[in-house]
């Protein structure tokens, strides 16, 4: 009896219930999604530093207020630093299509260079404003203001890196596969960054300066 | 007839880089528009209300929200067969409830909690 059964068990098609075989996915094909996943879970980090912003923006504690700290013209030169260097981003992806290494490279190097430009404005008027007395402990206010412009000049920083490292592995590797999905995702995370330069300029400088 | 047949087909072989490009100069153009346009407002105290300048910015700076996910980013329902999209639509859902969601309980706990307010329910 029991033999029977075993056997039976054994000639009979096994059901399965599960996909067996991976089906074809061919290298990196899923890497934009997954990308832009986390590209949205950074757009969540952002707004929560927004609300945070939002909720602590007008406590001053009797210190400084945006008007007194907050210099327009910098920031619109910074907005207009970051604002070229998606375009130059844009002319960096327009080659790497055509294949020209060394265009691509030029383009990837005049954005890094915006980008730099950015950096070394936004720390500037940092350090402006601490030598103010303006610091990070001054108030809710100036707290929140450098946790949020600061984590958005932080990633800019790290966008540069990564843009360097792209650079030097195009020049050593040429435009392969990889390096374009990787020159492919830098896109995505730079321009991500100009989006989140347009809530920063209009929700902390310029409302600042209306309040 | 035939130079036209030849533009399709110069188009075509060209493919993505010619949209493309124009597509990138065309977003920077209204980027640079959209921008300008807040900062020159906020600047030159053009409108008097403080409010009617705060709500303008803020439609400026959702219009060019758009343009740079369209122009830059290529966002469209169809790229990665929607999934972008559906993950989009989902963060913005999930960012709306938290900045509303913050700034409406913190805006109501602020009210209560003012010291004036506090002060004049004192013996």
């Amino acid at each position: 009896m029991n033999t029977r059964i075993t056997i039976a068990q054994d000639s009979a098609e096994v059901p399965v219930f599960y996909l067996v075989d991976e089906h074809e996915h061919a290298e990196g094909a899923s890497t934009p999604l997954g990308f832009w996943i986390y590209l949205m879970s950074d757009c969540l980090i952002f707004a929560v530093l927004f609300a945070i912003f939002g909720v602590l923006g007008g406590n001053y504690a009797a210190g400084p207020s945006p008007k007194d700290l907050f210099d327009l013209p910098l920031v619109a030169v910074n907005t207009s630093m970051l604002l070229l260097s998606s375009i130059t981003y844009g002319f960096a992806m327009l080659t790497l299509e055509k294949g020209r290494i060394g265009a691509t490279q030029i383009w990837l190097a005049v954005t890094a260079l915006f980008g730099l430009a950015f950096v070394g404005i936004e720390l500037s008027e940092f350090a402006h404003m601490i030598h103010e007395g303006a610091t990070p402990q001054r108030s809710a206010f100036l707290s929140s203001f450098f946790t949020l412009v600061g984590t958005h000049g932080l990633h800019v920083s790290f966008g540069l890196v990564w843009m360097v490292t792209l650079m030097v592995q195009v020049a050593q590797h040429g435009l392969i596969e990889a390096n374009r999905r990787r020159l492919m995702c830098l896109s995505m995370f730079w321009h991500f960054l100009d989006v989140i330069w347009i809530g920063v300029f209009t929700f902390v400088y310029l409302m600042g300066m209306l309040r | 007839m035939s130079a036209d047949t030849h533009v399709v087909h110069a188009d075509h072989a060209a493919g993505h880089g010619h949209d493309s490009l124009r597509s990138y100069l065309i977003g920077f153009g209204l980027s640079v528009v959209l921008t300008a346009i807040p900062f020159w407002l906020v600047m030159s105290g053009v409108l008097d209300s403080r409010k009617a300048t705060a709500l303008t910015i803020m439609v400026f700076a959702a219009a060019q929200i758009v343009v740079h996910m369209i122009f830059f980013l290529h966002m469209s329902a169809r790229s990665e067969n929607g999934w972008t999209m559906m993950a989009l639509i989902f963060t913005l859902v999930i960012v709306g409830i938290t900045l509303s969601g913050s700034l409406w309980v913190m805006y109501h706990l602020n009210v209560n909690m003012m010291p004036g307010h506090a002060m004049s329910q004192m013996p």
